[in-house]
Order: structure tokens, then C-alpha cells, then sequence
């Protein structure tokens, strides 16, 4: 496929024959055309917008009595397609502490990642983990340090630490919020309300991941940009295990099973003449 | 939606915020605690965006910090508040923090002050001052009912006033409220206003 490349090429010639001044070793310099506008900054910012995903997805994460509960679903949409129903949301930053992705999938990886990164280095400079507090600092200043320019991350990191469970919201305006209850995403009204209703501190943890699993189930009959599998993790003092991957299709059939049809006539084949 | 305001008294200083923290129709949590206390005798009520929000309150925090920590006095609650004015007009025109702030502080020579600082970086000196659509209301109320060497209750039931007119006339009102008041013990969390036990 051949590429069009005429935006780089300078309307200058590369070198004018016999020119003395080109011949200095610097060839023209690659030009392209500004957008004709009046208001560049304006120009700017809405092209910005364009780009940006909507964050179609939802997770949501609570602190119980045995912990922090983080779920979340599994599409990847855009715009009216489903690129994916099988994207893993719930990133796992290290052993102890787990972070959920809504937003750029690229950017929350790729941050997610390097706070993993700074985690460890923490670790070994300072022989002691680093806390759930700390950790979400870090990716906020981060964060905050690429104000307006395009990132869109909205991101919770759950973890347990010294001070028992932490879940820290963070988002890519730099936004930073303490909190025992949080979802995220299109989908998350939905999930809000149901998580909202059913929510208690004394939760065991086989009812927590259930609350969870029913609120993200909710969120993706609603929003179409929430689907596939509903994942749920547990974050307990000694680390994160995953508790269930269930595809929403299968959950709904299991909360509202098909009743049989009451049958009042049937009709039976006619005996051939 | 955020409300922020504040007035001086007779010995102290009051501020009063609300503890909403939104996401477009979301309310995330509604007990956030936005009125940052900057030192022993100083408090800053900030509302605005939210990353820029946290971030320059701590640059704030922890420079008036080292102040005390380099000269071994505290700063002035006048001398914070035209630091923070500075910093907000140096920003302005590169990459402006958009933040409304509401300084009130305690000095042993000067008494009670409070200060309005604008997102602009405008810096007034005020008896009393609100930001946000709940001052629509509150300002109104407080131009009404205040009057200077007001006493700690009549402060408070003025508060309550503004309190209640935000939540009833304003149509995204927020739940809760946390009060918090500098006087010479020192400065501190005074009470909280809660409609919901988040």
C-alpha cells in the first residue's frame, strides 16, 4: 500500500542546482499546512475532544469488612462498534494492589504500568511497600502533569496496606478522592444504584462479590457500552485473587431464568390423508 | 454547583464549603473535606476544578510550611494571601489553575482577616465572601444579616441561613456542608451541615 507522504514535502526544491546556500548540508526543512482558522487554540481543544473516548465501560470498586471488592466488565466499543468483549480492565499493579481502567485503554495500561514500575523502585529504596495512598499520589501527579493534553484515564487503585484497605479514584482532569465506594464509566449510574441499595460494611465475601457482580451485570443490560464478561476480584491482607469471570449473557439468563411457556393448544401434526 | 464562603467575626474567622465531589451528573462522594487548614491559624476554603483544586491548596500548604520551617516565624495571613495571588497570576498566563479561594486567618497582632481570591488571581480583603452559585444566595444573606463583632453563634446561625437558602432555591444543591473556624486557639474543624450520612 503506498503511503501519501505530499504533507512532508516542502514546495521548496531539495537542492536548487547550483545554490551555494543549500549546499551547507542542511536540506529543506519538511513543511505541512496549518489548519485555515481563525481560533488555532479553539482548533486545538476540539480536536482533542474528537479523540477522546468516552470512557464506554464500567467498573466500580467498594471497601467491605473483608476488604476491597474491584469489578468490572469486558467491551471495548468505538464509537457504535464492539471492537472487543474480552479486554482485561482490572490491571494488576503488583501482588497487593489492583487497578481498573476506564478511558484510553492505551493510557491506563501504559500508566497503570508505570506505576507498577515506581511501586517496585519505592520498594527497594525503602525496604517497605508502599502504601495505597502513596501509590495514587503518584499516579495523580503524573496525571496531572499531562493536564489538557489529551490522556483519558479514570482509574480507581484498590489495595491493602499497613492501614488496612485503601481505594483511591483517579482521573486524567487530576482529580483525586478518598472513598469506601466507586464505579466508574458510562455505565456506572447503573451500577451506582445497585451497588448503592445492596451495600453494607459486615458484607462476607462471598456476598460483596455477588453485590459486585450483580451491579456490573445491571450497568451492562443498560449501557450498551458496557458488555462481555463481568470480572471479580478481592483484594485481602495477603493480596488480590480473582473470584469469577462470568459472561453477563450467561448472568442474565441466570437471574431471570426463561419460564416455560404455558402451552393452551398445541398443534400436532395432521395425519396425512 | 460548589459553594464556598466565609466571614469574619468578632475574634475569629469563619468558612464554610460544601462536600460535593461531582463527576458530570455523578456525585462521587459527599463528604470531602475542601476547606484546607494551611497552618495553625490559617484556613482555606478552595472550590474549582478538582485536580487543580488539591494540587495548588498542597503547593500552598507546604510552602507556607517551609516559610515557618526556613525563618522560624509564620507567615501572616496577609502575607499568605498575596504569596497565593502571586502564584495564581504567575500561572494565569502559561497554564492558569482554576481555583476560587477564600482565606481567613488569626494573627496575635491583627486579629481576624479574611481574603477572596479569584481563579484570576484577584485578591480583596472582605469582612465576608462566597464563590460558586450558592453565592447568589449567600451573598444577599450575609449582606443582609451581617454586621461586624458578630459573635460565634450569631455566625453560625447566619452560616445556617445561607446553609438552608442554597439548599432550597438552588436546583443542584449540594448535601452536605463542613464548617470550619479560625480563632486565636488555633484553627479548626467547627461542625458538619449533612442532609445525606455518606
Amino acid at each position: 500500500m503506498k503511503l501519501n507522504f505530499s504533507g512532508l514535502e516542502s514546495s521548496a526544491p531539495l537542492y536548487g542546482g547550483s545554490n551555494e546556500l543549500l549546499c551547507d548540508g542542511f536540506s529543506a526543512a519538511p513543511s505541512f499546512d496549518l489548519p485555515v482558522t481563525s481560533d488555532f487554540d479553539g482548533f486545538q481543544k476540539n480536536s482533542i475532544q474528537m479523540v477522546k473516548p468516552a470512557k464506554g465501560t464500567t467498573t466500580l470498586a467498594f471497601i467491605f469488612k473483608e476488604g476491597v471488592m474491584v469489578a468490572a466488565d469486558s467491551r471495548a466499543s468505538m464509537g457504535g462498534y464492539i471492537s472487543s468483549q474480552s479486554v482485561k480492565k482490572i490491571i494488576e499493579i503488583n501482588p497487593y494492589m489492583l487497578g481498573t481502567m476506564a478511558g484510553g485503554a492505551a493510557d491506563c495500561q501504559f500508566w497503570h504500568r508505570n506505576l507498577g514500575i515506581k511501586c517496585r523502585l519505592h520498594e527497594l529504596a525503602n525496604k517497605r511497600r508502599i502504601s495505597v495512598t502513596g501509590a495514587s499520589k503518584l499516579l495523580a501527579n503524573i496525571l496531572y502533569s499531562y493536564r489538557g493534553m489529551g490522556l483519558s484515564v479514570g482509574t480507581m487503585i484498590a489495595g491493602w496496606d499497613e492501614k488496612g484497605p485503601g481505594l483511591y479514584y483517579v482521573d486524567s482532569e487530576g482529580g483525586r478522592l478518598k472513598g469506601t465506594k466507586f464505579s466508574v464509566g458510562s455505565g456506572s449510574p447503573y451500577a451506582y444504584g445497585v451497588l448503592d441499595s445492596g451495600y453494607k460494611y459486615d458484607l462476607t465475601v462471598d456476598e460483596a462479590a455477588e453485590l459486585a457482580r450483580r451491579a456490573i451485570y445491571h450497568a451492562t443490560f443498560r449501557d450498551g457500552a458496557s458488555g462481555g464478561v463481568a470480572s471479580v476480584y478481592h483484594v485481602g491482607p495477603n493480596g488480590w485473587t480473582k473470584l469469577s469471570g462470568d459472561d453477563v449473557g450467561e448472568l442474565h439468563y441466570s437471574y431471570y431464568p426463561v419460564e416455560p411457556a404455558v402451552v393452551e393448544q398445541e398443534m400436532t401434526e395432521a395425519v396425512a390423508a | 454547583m460548589e459553594c464556598v464562603f466565609g466571614m469574619v467575626g468578632k475574634g475569629f474567622a469563619l468558612v464554610v464549603a460544601d462536600s460535593s465531589a461531582v463527576n458530570s451528573i455523578l456525585v462521587h462522594k459527599s463528604n470531602e473535606d475542601k476547606i484546607m487548614v494551611l497552618d495553625s491559624h490559617k484556613l482555606m476554603g478552595a472550590s474549582g476544578e478538582a485536580g487543580d483544586r488539591a494540587q495548588f491548596t498542597e503547593y500552598v500548604q507546604k510552602n507556607v510550611a517551609l516559610y515557618q520551617y526556613r525563618n522560624g516565624i509564620p507567615l501572616t495571613t496577609k502575607a499568605a494571601a498575596n504569596f497565593m495571588r502571586g502564584e495564581l497570576a504567575t500561572a494565569l498566563r502559561k497554564n492558569p489553575y482554576m481555583v476560587n479561594i477564600v482565606l481567613a486567618g488569626y494573627d496575635k497582632e491583627t486579629g481576624p482577616s479574611l481574603y477572596f481570591i479569584d481563579y484570576i488571581a484577584t485578591l480583596h480583603k472582605v469582612d465576608k465572601a462566597a464563590f460558586g452559585y450558592g453565592s447568589y444566595f449567600a451573598l444577599s444573606m450575609m449582606d443582609r444579616h451581617y454586621h461586624p463583632d458578630m459573635t460565634v453563634d450569631e455566625a453560625i446561625k447566619l452560616a445556617d441561613q445561607c446553609i438552608e437558602e442554597i439548599r432550597s432555591r438552588l436546583v443542584v444543591a449540594p448535601q452536605n456542608f463542613i464548617i470550619k473556624i479560625v480563632d486565636k486557639d488555633g484553627a479548626r474543624e467547627h461542625s458538619w451541615r449533612r442532609t445525606t450520612k455518606d
